[in-house]
């Protein structure tokens, strides 16, 4: 197209409201947030400028460090989880099977549902079903609820977050999947090749971008984990459930540690878009090599 | 796609094992489905055991409990404004950027416009929450406008990754046509562009709608007007207030899942190729 003057002033229209109205609620908190973090504000009236003294703090706060130690682990586990299991049930649904788009509906459900709302009836079986269920077929170690400790409630955190997040990756796996083509598993079919060497030989490298969003993206997302656990623990028992953004939540605008929690914001940012950047790269790399 | 599907179903032999196996898995999505129905249908002394049992006695004042106690008409109004609106002037609004920004890549100013909206992926919103809750109190937007307003502006980096994705696949000589026949940027983008940007528009309204009607933290932090509150922030406050009374607690959950399930079941098919084209571009 001519870029002539009248056509480019339509442009800059079009594009300078989403401009002004990104910079106000995206940019300017960020760089609040970070202003923040080197005060001490409560939230509210007055604050002083302390330099680094937060993130000094941080690194030695044991309730920081269990909230990052924490969701570290659910968002590994959950990760790996989630994308074992989607990918398992997205081969199935790509499969020869009857019912498929009944079947790939059914599995897409928990992912129009809102996590807390699906939280709290998980809470309920967690805390009163399967420990009823349990006592009944003597299964001692389920007979009380994984939730009211901290050694069990991440298993059950886990099993909501991997419940509601598989449906999405379902979904990103199948659209992978078909971008197989199946003359592939055709040749492969007369040389004799097992189903679990096509998936490894010919499946899993031919949707190996999808991989990598998949995981890159779960981690992210797991890394943020909070409606799960308000819904299931309350980040309790303690603060034995808590993660960093219930943390920075509860913190932030419950306890007064407004400069505080925003300095951990600062840390945390960081330490998503490391994670995420590594992740991308050892995963690209792999890609490369296979 | 529609092709290998169906050659793969034509193809000998239907899996019945396989088939089987994916049902009995369902289970595990049905399963607490069916747990929150049959809960919502009891009287509270019927709770207890396993609670899979169905309910002996029916009792549908459960759900008239919790329609008065979560103020149901208006709070799922709330929901409905904030999600249509978010829906509408994201894709009014999105589009658009992404489609002036597509069509100037070349232009240095685009071009960096471009990575600093996408680059707001990288950017979690617990960062950003505590900053944005005292800018809109302090702006009068810590209300259902203000909701709409971030959710457009937050879905932007994504939207515009996806949007841009698209337009440039749609080839220029088309609107080259369009202003040889005197139209203006306007006229191109609203008669030719957004028409064809249908498909991720579907994609894109549907996303934003399974976000805004779901999302829970940024109604928490952002309204403070407990007349304004959303079904998922209801729930939250819901909980703490009616502990014991679970089967109105588990009715209000079913009317708050529901508008959406029910949406869902009639459009099941719309959504997934919905979701999955955002996922392919």
């Amino acid at each position: 197209m001519k870029p002539g003057v009248r056509l480019a002033n339509a442009f800059y229209v079009m594009v300078l409201p989403a401009f002004l109205l990104f910079f106000i609620f995206h940019t300017i908190p960020v760089i609040q947030g970070i202003y923040y973090s080197f005060t001490d504000s409560p939230g509210y009236g007055p604050a002083n400028f302390v330099g680094l003294r937060n993130y000094i703090a941080l690194f030695t706060d044991p309730r920081v460090l269990h909230a990052y130690w924490f969701t570290f682990l659910i968002a590994a586990v959950a990760t790996v989880l989630v994308n074992i299991v989607s990918l398992a049930i997205a081969v199935g649904l790509n499969g020869r099977i009857k019912f498929k788009n009944g079947l790939r509906g059914i599995y897409f459900i928990p992912n129009v549902l809102a996590i807390l709302v699906v939280g709290y009836i998980f809470n309920y079986l967690f805390s009163n079903s399967v420990p009823a269920l349990a006592t009944k077929i003597g299964i001692d170690s389920l007979s009380t609820s994984l939730l009211t400790k901290a050694s069990t409630a991440w298993i059950a955190i886990v099993i909501l977050a991997v419940w509601q997040s598989a449906a999405f990756n379902i979904i990103i796996y199948i659209a992978g999947l078909q971008t197989v083509p199946t003359e592939m598993y055709e040749a492969s079919n007369l040389d004799g090749a097992s189903a679990w060497r096509q998936f490894r030989s010919i499946t899993f490298p031919m949707i190996a971008g999808f991989f990598t969003i998949n995981m890159v993206l779960s981690l992210k997302g797991f890394l943020q984990i909070f409606d799960h656990i308000v819904a299931l623990t309350g980040g309790g028992p303690g603060t034995d459930t808590e993660s960093v953004a219930l943390l920075i939540y509860k913190g932030g605008f419950q306890g007064g540690e407004y400069g505080y929690q925003s300095a951990n914001s600062v840390i945390f940012f960081i330490v998503i878009v490391g994670f995420s950047i590594v992740q991308l790269r050892v995963l690209q790399r792999r890609e490369v090599e296979v | 796609m529609a092709t290998t599907l169906r050659r793969r179903q034509d193809g000998p032999g239907i899996n019945w094992w396989l088939t089987a196996l994916l049902m009995v898995l369902a289970l595990t999505i049905a399963v607490p489905l069916y747990f929150a129905v049959v809960t919502a249908l009891k009287t509270t002394d019927q709770l207890g055991g396993t609670g899979f049992g169905l309910p002996t006695d029916i009792r549908w004042a459960n759900f008239a409990d919790a329609w008065r106690l979560t103020d149901f008409p208006r709070t799922a109004l709330n929901s409905a404004v904030i999600t249509v609106g978010a829906v509408v002037l994201t894709l009014l609004t999105n589009s658009m950027v992404a489609y002036a920004i597509a069509r100037n890549m070349h232009r240095r100013l685009f071009k960096i416009l471009y990575y600093y909206f996408v680059s707001a992926l990288f950017v979690p919103f617990p960062i950003i929450m505590l900053p944005v809750a005292k800018e809109t109190a302090i702006l009068h937007l810590d209300n259902r406008v203000g909701l709409v307003l971030l959710y457009v502006v937050y879905g932007l980096a994504f939207n515009i990754f996806i949007f841009t994705a698209y337009i440039n696949s749609i080839p220029q000589a088309l609107e080259e046509a369009a202003v040889i026949d005197g139209a203006s940027t306007w006229q191109v983008f609203w008669r030719v562009i957004f028409p064809l940007m249908a498909p991720m528009n579907a994609t894109v309204g549907i996303l934003t709608c399974l976000w805004a009607w779901n999302d829970f933290l940024l109604p928490l932090v952002i309204l403070s007007d407990p007349g304004s509150a959303t079904l998922p922030l209801v729930q939250y406050v819901f909980q703490s207030q009616f502990q014991t009374n679970y089967p109105a607690a588990f009715a209000s959950y079913l009317m708050a899942m529901a508008p959406l399930l029910i949406v869902y079941v009639f459009a099941q098919r719309w959504v997934i190729s919905g979701v999955t084209r955002g996922a392919v571009k």
